[in-house]
């Protein structure tokens, strides 16, 4: 039953990403171009409206609807070098393969094989990343 | 109404839609990172023999493969069933700029034939790029912490400045990627 309610979760998640485009290697290509307000609509939109569910959440200690547990979001790190490394190298093949890791699954989905390499090559980056990780200034 | 449904969805759709899909994942007492999965699935195929890294409860992890595997049915759906057209409305700038790289058909398809047409198996520089850039994706995101779900859309959500940090560095890279490399690509 859960595996189920998060199955169609994804659904929803792959419908919206391939529906708005998000998941189009152009659109990345054309959001750091600056030639379209779009890209940068779908993130806004979904931050504020993100931001607002949150709050609401927070405000009325909403509990866990499946098990009755408290909401609790996980703190990020109180370091900066892994954020701003990290996210150069990712932003680095954001823009060049044009798909960040949801949208990778929404593309296979769709039928465009290739997306397979990037999706293999993905696993082999978080590979190494683990692999070299001690070594790596965080 | 439905005709309108099955044209491209505008920003104002998509982007509160992609924020129900966090509402729904924090509601439902988890958390929204697409990225997480690569690391599972690495440990599910055994990478923690080897790396500490990823040694850890994978199966807990389950109920986000369900997510990723959701999300490529949604992929599935959409494209086969819920559009009239997949030809994407670029602006007249991009497009131009495009056709410069030899991409002739921006604004009328999803995806460039070029790196992701049938064709692109007999063409080892496409290969090279998409392994690139899916290596950087990867290995950035596990070094990140998270990628376009985890920090851009659910980190920023909730005021986390680390989140915002990664964002700026998507971006310097991303810049960086679409300004000063890339015209030397194609």
């Amino acid at each position: 039953m859960r595996t189920f309610i998060y199955f169609s979760i994804g659904i929803l998640f792959g419908v919206v990403l391939f529906k708005s485009e998000v998941a189009s290697w152009f659109r990345i290509y054309e959001m750091f171009q600056f030639d379209s307000f779009h890209m940068y609509g779908v993130i806004g939109s979904a931050v504020f409206c993100g931001a607002l569910s949150l709050f609401l959440l927070k405000k009325f200690q909403v509990k866990s609807i499946l098990d009755g547990e408290e909401i609790r979001i996980a703190p990020k790190q109180n370091v900066w070098k892994r954020y701003l490394f990290g996210g150069v190298l990712f932003g680095l093949g954001w823009a060049l393969a044009g798909a960040c890791p949801g949208p990778m699954f929404t593309l296979l989905g769709a039928g465009f094989w290739p997306v397979l390499l990037i999706l293999f090559s993905a696993l082999l980056g978080t590979y190494c990343y683990g692999f070299f990780r001690d070594k790596l200034p965080h | 109404m439905l005709n309108y449904f099955l044209q491209p969805w505008p920003w104002y759709i998509g982007g509160p839609l992609i924020a129900l899909v966090l509402f729904l994942l924090v509601w439902t007492g988890k958390s929204f990172g697409m990225s997480s999965n690569l690391r599972t699935l690495c440990s599910a195929m055994g990478a923690g023999g080897k790396v500490p890294f990823f040694r850890f409860e994978w199966k807990r992890q389950s109920w986000n493969l369900a997510v990723a595997a959701g999300t490529i049915v949604g992929g599935f759906i959409a494209s086969q069933f819920l559009s009239s057209t997949t030809a994407v409305a670029l602006s007249t700038d991009t497009i131009e700029k495009l056709y410069v790289f030899g991409f002739t058909d921006a604004g009328q398809s999803f995806m460039p034939e070029y790196l992701f047409g049938a064709d692109m198996l007999s063409q080892p520089k496409s290969w090279l790029l998409l392994g690139m850039g899916g290596f950087l994706v990867g290995f950035g995101a596990r070094y990140a912490g998270g990628c376009t779900s985890g920090h851009a859309i659910s980190g920023l959500s909730n005021f986390q400045w680390p989140s915002l940090i990664a964002v700026i560095g998507f971006f310097i890279g991303g810049l960086f990627m679409n300004h000063f490399i890339l015209p030397f690509l194609f």
